[in-house]
């Protein structure tokens, strides 16, 4: 493989036999074909180059992504510093910019829909790694909830905002507290739903590839399967599912539509779990086309920036995860 | 006494699996509600008018959903240009270089370009090609889509070529044929289907995508086939109706729903079945 293979030819051995003038033009096409093929042939330095210069070019987008967020964030970052961070106010009119509302709002949303979310994920990996792995219910539930990924995230909030604001409202009037209808309840909600195909699949995973001779040791010693899955696979299988639960946080961090759609805006701290808030995702889709003035721009893009980094390094921790438990098995 | 206990952890048993089965099922719930709403509420909504004209203003009956579908098909394919040369390229590349630092690193870089949430590639796309070129534009939405989908070529062009034996570019290599021609002449054509359900997949993530459009294609409501001007597209048209406080555009955004969910169910499906049908075997 090291040494090139860049001037090799062929020549086709002349032939010296009668044949039709049709024949002949298809020989020669052939012949003429073959060697264009082979001229064509990029030399092998040069072919290894362009490789190299894709997946060199992924790592100069993602760099380039960084410096961009980070250098158009400067004036921000340069005016507020780190209270930026901490700032309860996000003032426009008054250019003061604080990011404190918007990082509880998103860690309260997101954490709430990742409490509702495991409820039911956890189950169904349960359910389709050890209870039914094969047949036509669990083809039945996997293909579903592969759906359920598959819609687009503007749909979950139109349908949240026609359908599940006026149940919340209606809930709200009962309970006795102001009859929003959108607000960090309905968006955890919708949120949970959205995130729950993610922790599933990884949950699924690992429970089906947990050995089955250790399995069938608890069973010979008359475990039932209930006490086989909580003693013996959830421990085992708990950083993998840590770990997907953890990736469906780093989606349910960013995810900006049906969060903007049914939050209800409000650059407030919110005050419980009814209240309308904004995530820091919404507020950009909000606020970003009709910023006016650098630092208001800046300000937004220092969210951005927030955003990215905190996603990516939670991405990476559930790989890592994932990637320790991938070489136990080996 | 021991039988009791016995008893005890039989019923524990059964009452586990009824929890887990039920909680299983309640979870797939919501989609058949979602599921049922749009078609109930967006297929009355949806004819041969509504797919063909123009939207209409405020407080006017009828209008359709024309501009949206030509302006997210434009923006699919000028996503796929933009992503499927360098994807696959970069596939390739970390196909053939599995040791090493450098391709460790393109490959935590192809992750987290992946984990990236969609607003923030919007910003992106917004600095690099709005501001460049002065204007909101339906390339500055390719282009935004094109990083979405990237991450998405690449990784299955890698899995896919990995999964082609040796064996096959030993022996095109042993009968003289030179590197790059093994590459794309055998190596590339036996996975091929593998690569185009790669494209099917990322086409699928990014048909309904509306966060990263918000302030790049930023939408419009008239036709427009010139990707320097700004372009509708289906989910943006969706977001945009939905929000807004007239029924009538509530009733379009309905039917715009509806169309846009039967595209992109439609087009998993099909990447499930084709996958199974083209599945990559040796």
């Amino acid at each position: 493989m090291e040494k090139s293979t860049d001037h090799l030819s062929i020549e086709l051995p002349k032939l010296h036999i009668l044949m039709d003038r049709s024949t002949e033009d298809f020989l020669v096409r052939v012949h003429k074909r073959t060697m264009a093929g082979w001229k064509l042939g990029l030399s092998e330095s040069f072919f290894r180059k362009i490789l190299y210069v894709a997946g060199a070019f992924v790592l100069v987008i993602l760099t380039a992504i960084f410096m961009s967020l980070a250098i158009t964030a400067i004036p921000s970052i340069g005016h507020f510093g780190v209270s930026f961070l901490f700032g309860a106010t996000w003032d426009p009119v008054r250019n003061v910019f604080g990011a404190f509302p918007f990082v509880i709002g998103t860690l309260f949303v997101s954490l709430l829909a990742l409490a509702i979310s495991t409820l039911f994920s956890l189950p169904i990996s349960i359910f389709l790694g050890e209870y039914s792995r094969e047949g036509a219910i669990s083809t039945f539930i996997k293909s579903v909830i592969e759906l359920l990924a598959g819609i687009p995230s503007v749909i979950y909030g139109f349908c949240g905002l026609f359908l599940l604001v006026p149940m919340v409202r209606a809930l709200e009037i009962k309970l006795n507290v102001a009859p929003y209808g959108v607000g960090i309840f309905t968006s955890s909600l919708v949120l949970a739903v959205m995130i729950i195909p993610y922790s599933a699949s990884i949950g699924r995973e690992v429970i089906s590839l947990f050995p089955s001779d250790l399995k069938e040791a608890a069973f010979s010693l008359g475990a039932t399967r209930f006490e086989v899955i909580r003693k013996v696979i959830l421990p085992y299988a708990r950083s993998g599912i840590f770990a997907g639960i953890l990736l469906s946080l780093g989606r349910a961090l960013g995810e900006t539509m049906a969060v903007t759609m049914v939050i209800g805006n409000s650059n407030f701290i919110p005050k419980g779990i009814f209240s309308p808030a904004n995530t820091l995702a919404s507020v950009i889709a909000n606020e970003f086309t009709e910023a006016t003035g650098q630092l208001y721009l800046s300000s937004l893009i220092e969210l951005g920036l927030v955003l990215f980094m905190v996603t990516t390094v939670i991405n990476i921790l559930g790989k890592v995860i994932i990637h320790r438990m991938d070489m136990k098995e080996k | 006494m021991k039988e009791l206990a016995i008893r005890r952890r039989i019923i524990a048993d059964k009452s586990f699996k009824a929890i887990v089965v039920l909680l299983s099922f309640a979870s797939i719930l919501p989609m058949f509600f979602i599921l049922f709403f749009i078609i109930t509420k967006g297929i009355s909504v949806v004819d041969w008018t509504f797919l063909t004209h123009l939207p209409k203003p405020v407080g006017e009956i009828g209008g359709g959903i024309s501009n949206a579908i030509v302006g997210t098909f434009m923006l699919i394919i000028i996503s796929t240009l933009f992503s499927v040369p360098v994807g696959v390229f970069a596939g390739i590349f970390l196909c053939e270089y599995r040791k090493g630092r450098f391709p460790y690193f393109v490959k935590l870089a192809v992750e987290t370009l992946q984990g990236i949430p969609s607003i923030v590639i919007g910003i992106i796309a917004y600095i690099w090609v709005v501001l460049t070129m002065g204007s909101f534009s339906g390339l500055s939405g390719g282009a935004s889509l094109a990083l979405m989908m990237l991450p998405v070529i690449i990784t299955a062009t890698e899995e896919t070529l990995k999964l082609i034996p040796d064996s096959l570019r030993e022996a095109s290599l042993a009968l003289g044929v030179s590197y790059p021609r093994t590459i794309l002449k055998v190596v590339i054509p036996a996975g091929l289907s593998g690569i185009l359900t790669g494209i099917l997949l990322g086409v699928g993530r990014v048909a309904g995508e509306t966060a990263p459009l918000l302030f790049t294609a930023f939408g419009s409501p008239f036709m427009n086939f010139n990707i320097l001007k700004p372009i509708n597209t289906l989910p943006l048209m969706i977001f945009n109706y939905a929000t807004s406080p007239y029924p009538e555009w509530h009733t379009l955004a309905w039917g715009a729903s509806f169309v846009l969910v039967v595209f992109v169910l439609g087009l998993n499906l099909f990447t499930k079945v084709v996958t199974r049908k083209w599945k990559v075997q040796f």
